[in-house]
């Protein structure tokens, strides 16, 4: 695990968890590529876990690092539709104030570059994305929100996040998306996987409620 | 609705779900493995029944539900202790019962733990979601429609479910018939992560963030007696004690969470991880609780107090193999019991 957030690192480790999880080790459940670091979560009980579980598991992944390289993809480019109009942009006017950009130049700014996914995590579905504009690089906000609505595009920490689910949470919303972003019955069941390519795509809130918005 | 065999919720209880052994292998899409908050107490009731460990139960939470039987099933109840009765009569535990179609299965209040699991043979044939028949609430998926049961609703059972507890209930050995229509047998199973006299003891190692705490933090975590909060769920304990504090408040990027993380929000009181956890989580963590003791500390209710030990990770791993092996020689004796 690393301490901060390196875009080319975590590209790296995506593909040393793909090198791992396509080695199909019995006793790994789950492998977590996350911002800074993997998780290898094991079957404590399982019966050809060995006895040292935890140097084997820094083996592993030593051994996934040298062959990474085959595992890098250029991932799958997403089409996010996103309506940045007041209504859903809850705290664009603070984001204006902090950055001392018009709200019209915070959504310019994020529209513009490619962004890639860089960890799908706490509720399902949930992608945390990287590639922000600097200039849009704000904190957390200092009191968080007790219920998020799910599709919220939210900033925060040089990171875009969007809610899959209404939770709490502190990040700040800049508009939602009508991206269904979780769904049991699919399958994939998550629109987003990590190392996926993702291009925020401006609609206007009457195109809000169209269906083929809310499937990628 | 099914046309097959059901359980009926005449009262649902406090909490009621239909849990097994968890979805494993989607942590990297956020999709945490969930599953029976004691899965010792899951296992040990299904293999009383004669089913496979894993399969699904019902998972009963501090006040129980009422259940009309709407066909024979030899059903077994493990975990915690609720004052439960069968057509009145007290419902032996930790060991299998056949019962009768038309039978009120009340299962009360607990009087030590807080979660049970019953099992029943042929299992809950509700669909299984993403590889497990666990509901998962907090995103409203798997189990009994995304849900906890409430009254009314019609849980299916296996198409074959009375055949196979009538098969299954014959091949026991020691059977035995109890007062009223009771049949059960002369045997049980030992209880194994029942809480002793509380404050429990749960042993957990320092966490990744624990250095980062005040020194006098560091030492309170190990020292102080822990209360479960009132606001405690499947997701995670919220522990109320003396308020732990870290120099600074530096942001710490989000990290990959495990069951029995516990992590320390900026209100200093300590979060413990349980089934239903978020998968990530950008909170110092102080500790990692050892994964045997998770059963236990998640059999305490609401009010409940636990003390942390400091342990190694070399001896997590020993108490997890301990705890595997009087598992295994539970299940190796009943095994016998079912003639395999």
């Amino acid at each position: 695990m690393g301490e901060t957030l390196d875009l080319d690192a975590n590209r790296a480790l995506q593909a040393i968890a793909a090198a791992l999880r396509a080695r199909g080790v019995p006793w790994i459940r789950d492998i977590v590529p996350a911002l800074t670091g993997i998780a290898v979560h094991f079957d404590p009980d399982h019966p050809e876990l060995p006895e040292d579980a935890l140097q084997r598991c820094a083996e592993l992944l030593a051994e996934c690092e040298r062959t990474a390289s085959r595992f890098r993809e250029p991932g799958r480019l997403i089409e996010v539709p996103v309506c940045y109009d007041p209504c859903f942009a809850l705290d664009t006017e603070d984001v204006a104030r902090a950055t001392g950009l018009s709200p019209a130049e915070i959504v310019r700014r994020h529209t513009r570059p490619e962004h890639r996914v860089l960890m799908v995590g706490f509720s399902p579905g949930q992608p945390y994305i990287g590639g922000l504009d600097a200039k849009l690089a704000v904190p957390r906000r200092a009191t968080p929100r007790t219920r998020v609505p799910a599709g919220s595009v939210a900033i925060a920490n040089g990171l875009t996040a969007i809610y899959s689910f209404e939770t709490p949470g502190g990040w700040n919303v800049i508009g939602r998306t009508p991206l269904v972003l979780f769904d049991p019955r699919r399958e994939p069941p998550s629109v987003f996987a990590p190392g996926d390519r993702v291009r925020f795509v401006p609609i206007a809130a009457d195109e809000f409620e169209r269906p083929e918005h809310s499937r990628a | 609705m099914s046309a097959g065999p059901w359980i009926r919720v005449v009262k649902p209880g406090l909490l009621t779900t239909v849990q097994d052994a968890g979805r494993h292998g989607l942590q990297h899409l956020g999709i945490v493995p969930g599953g029976a908050m004691d899965p010792v107490a899951l296992e040990l009731a299904n293999a009383l029944v004669g089913n496979v460990l894993g399969e699904a139960g019902l998972e009963i939470t501090v006040i129980g539900p009422e259940l009309e039987f709407g066909c024979t099933a030899l059903v077994a109840l493990c975990g915690a202790r609720f004052d439960a009765t069968l057509d009145g009569a007290p419902l032996p535990a930790d060991r299998p019962v056949l019962v009768e179609r038309g039978a009120r299965l009340a299962l009360g209040r607990a009087i030590a733990g807080a979660r049970a699991c019953l099992a029943i043979a042929g299992g809950i044939a509700v669909p299984v979601v993403l590889g497990s028949r666990s509901t998962f609430l907090p995103a409203s998926f798997g189990g009994f429609e995304g849900r906890a049961l409430r009254a009314g609703d019609l849980v299916p059972l296996a198409a074959d479910a009375a055949e196979v507890a009538a098969r299954r209930y014959a091949a026991l050995p020691a059977r035995r018939a109890l007062a009223g229509s009771l049949a059960s047998v002369g045997w049980s199973v030992p209880t194994l992560t029942l809480p002793e006299r509380e404050p429990i003891t749960v042993r957990a190692m320092e966490g990744r963030h624990h250095s980062l705490f005040e020194a006098v933090s560091q030492r309170a975590f190990f020292e102080a007696t822990w209360r479960v909060s009132p606001e405690s769920n499947r997701m995670g304990f919220r522990l109320v004690g003396p308020s732990l504090s870290r120099p600074g408040s530096a942001e710490i990027q989000s990290e990959p969470t495990c069951l029995g993380t516990v992590q320390v929000p900026a209100d200093g009181q300590p979060i413990a991880l349980m089934a239903d956890h978020q998968t990530t989580g950008g909170y110092p963590r102080i500790a990692e609780i050892a994964s045997a003791d998770v059963p236990r500390l998640a059999q305490l209710a609401p009010g409940g107090t636990v003390r942390f030990a400091r342990c190694s990770l070399a001896e997590a791993v020993a108490l997890r193999r301990t705890l595997r092996r009087r598992v295994n020689a539970a299940l190796r004796a009943l095994a016998w019991s079912y003639g395999k």
